[in-house]
């Protein structure tokens, strides 16, 4: 009998560990592809240790990357957690128009992101879309949203910024709903006003909710694909190929697979790096938050 | 009064977004609605007709759609199933007894999560064309569990996790074996967090966009790349692809609706509940 207890988790877990280790392994086989010359042109690779890697680092075009993906994930990031907590705040009030919108808060959200890029892509047609067509009257009907290297950029972050501001609002008002009542009551006894309770108690009691939809909304932008590549192919020029759309262009269309994955490996370690920072800064906030709720 | 205008305040900037966050979709509804002949010439006054749907659903543009959505049907409920009955006992285990190296997978289970993709595809690329997994229903299932297993393992972890052992215990007590514990008390006590995660799971499946477009060409091709053929030519035809876009999004907006208690749990990973 004792040992049947000890083994049972494991016979449980044995399944799952086997499919696990078969996600593992081409994971693995990239990082060993990335030690050779690999490509379509090459079938027979040579081992070129870690070129590919110095490689990646020496080219303009990898920085140019590496740049518009974070400035892609910080702005989408930044917009949607601004943007999602004011949204919660309002629903939070609980009006009866508020109540009736939150019944549909989370329908773009459930759109697939490559849909709601090809959305954006028939409304910001310049000469037939929508939007210009809604903007001539106000004298701004020729906007080349797309077509610029600014444009191209701030559209797509629009695009992130529609379909998951409902993600960081839905954790922010689930957080809001759950904030104890007395430090309000307190506060509201004391004469404070709105914006001292706003600083003083939500914000420091929400922050952990919404640190947890920064970091999965920071992270998921950072690896960014569907949009992009449905929106502008990482033009015009090359002012929105984020890291992983570069590497599916190397690899997939160049059929440079070394190389391709390795611009993936590098993207790989910075998200991890980042999410390490955010889950280190998290432990601390949450422990900030306890504080102000005692 | 100074109270009730900024209260009217609050309610139109509520509306503002709203305005923004519904129009794309009810704008693609009246493309979708409008006969070829009058897609640029008006916008908001039409006379509407099926046709673009009629086009889109009748396969006529030599695009086979019906065939797609049933691929991503096929291919989104094949990875659920899989997920389900693999990641149900191992969440159940590292819900109830601490062991060595279950931290460590589950630790690794959500990595994945946060993994660029295409670092596991273009490999997968190479070994499927090897394997003749490319472009099948199998190879699709499998890379799918990326993105179905973690959200699988994680989230009904914290659904037992949430439930008393001493039900279980008393099961025990009443000579039931450990199995039947399981499934007789503890499965039914979960089944609502069960039905949900598995439609989250299947929404998350369905919008998958960079597995299809890498791993499969056309047998097994799924809605998001077939939706993305319609933009192809020099003049893309509005209709037929706001047409395609609404028809690959009903699934997961209407079994959206039904889970709206759960999302919160399910989205943040059970690292919020609400």
């Amino acid at each position: 009998m004792g040992w049947r207890l000890t083994l049972r988790p494991y016979v449980l877990i044995v399944p799952a560990l086997l499919l696990t280790c078969g996600i593992l392994y081409p994971f693995g086989l990239g990082l060993y592809y990335t030690l050779f010359d690999f490509s379509a042109s090459k079938p027979q690779p040579d081992m070129v240790r870690f070129e590919n890697y110095t490689t990646v680092f020496t080219q303009e075009a990898f920085w140019n990357s590496a740049w518009v993906t974070v400035l892609y994930a910080v702005g989408a990031a930044l917009v949607e957690t601004v943007l999602g907590v004011a949204v919660a705040l309002l629903l939070h009030r609980s009006t009866l128009v508020g109540r009736v919108l939150e019944k549909i808060l989370i329908l773009p959200l459930m759109i697939a992101p490559v849909i709601a890029a090809i959305i954006w892509k028939l409304m910001l047609q310049p000469s037939v879309g929508v939007v210009n067509h809604l903007l001539r009257p106000f004298g701004l009907g020729g906007v080349q949203w797309t077509d610029t290297p600014t444009g191209a950029l701030l559209s797509s972050i629009a695009v992130d910024v529609w379909v998951y501001t409902p993600f960081v609002a839905i954790l922010a008002l689930a957080g809001l709903r759950s904030l104890p009542t007395s430090p309000f009551e307190a506060a509201a006894v004391d004469g404070a006003g709105w914006w001292y309770t706003f600083r003083r108690l939500t914000l420091p009691m929400l922050w952990p909710y919404v640190l947890v939809a920064v970091i999965f909304r920071f992270m998921d932008s950072l690896k960014v694909f569907d949009i992009i590549y449905a929106l502008t192919e990482g033009g015009p020029g090359d002012s929105t190929v984020v890291l992983q759309i570069r590497a599916y262009l190397e690899a997939i269309r160049f059929q440079r697979y070394s190389f391709g994955i390795s611009y993936t490996i590098v993207l790989w370690a910075v998200v991890y790096l980042a999410a390490m920072v955010l889950v280190k800064h998290l432990g601390k906030i949450q422990r900030r938050a306890a504080e102000v709720t005692t | 009064m100074r109270k009730r205008v900024l209260g009217w305040l609050a309610d139109a900037a509520l509306v503002l977004y709203f305005v923004f966050a519904l129009f794309p979709i009810a704008w693609m509804v009246i493309l979708s609605l409008k006969p070829a002949d009058q897609l640029f010439s008006t916008y908001f006054s039409f006379s509407p007709t099926l046709d673009g749907y009629r086009t889109v659903l009748g396969d006529s543009e030599g695009i086979p759609f019906v065939r797609f959505f049933v691929n991503s049907l096929v291919v989104s409920v094949g990875a659920v199933v899989l997920s389900l009955v693999v990641g149900l006992p191992a969440a159940y285990a590292s819900a109830r007894w601490r062991f060595k190296g279950s931290e460590n997978l589950m630790f690794t289970l959500l990595s994945f999560r946060f993994a660029p993709e295409l670092t596991v595809i273009i490999p997968l690329f190479v070994l499927y064309q090897k394997l003749g997994l490319f472009d099948t229903y199998v190879g699709m299932v499998w890379v799918l569990q990326l993105v179905t297993l973690p959200l699988i393992v994680w989230i009904m972890r914290s659904y037992f996790a949430d439930l008393t052992p001493e039900l279980e215990q008393a099961a025990l007590l009443d000579g039931y074996t450990r199995k039947q514990a399981f499934f007789k008390v503890a499965l039914p006590l979960v089944k609502p967090g069960i039905a949900a995660v598995s439609l989250l799971a299947f929404i998350f499946a369905w919008n998958n966009f960079v597995f299809p477009l890498i791993l499969t060409s056309n047998e097994a091709q799924t809605v998001t790349v077939g939706a993305l053929s319609f933009l192809g030519g020099d003049r893309p035809k509005y209709n037929l692809t706001a047409a395609a876009a609404l028809v690959s999004v009903v699934p997961p907006l209407l079994l959206a609706l039904t889970i709206q208690r759960y999302l919160v749990r399910g989205l943040s990973f059970g690292a919020v509940k609400s």
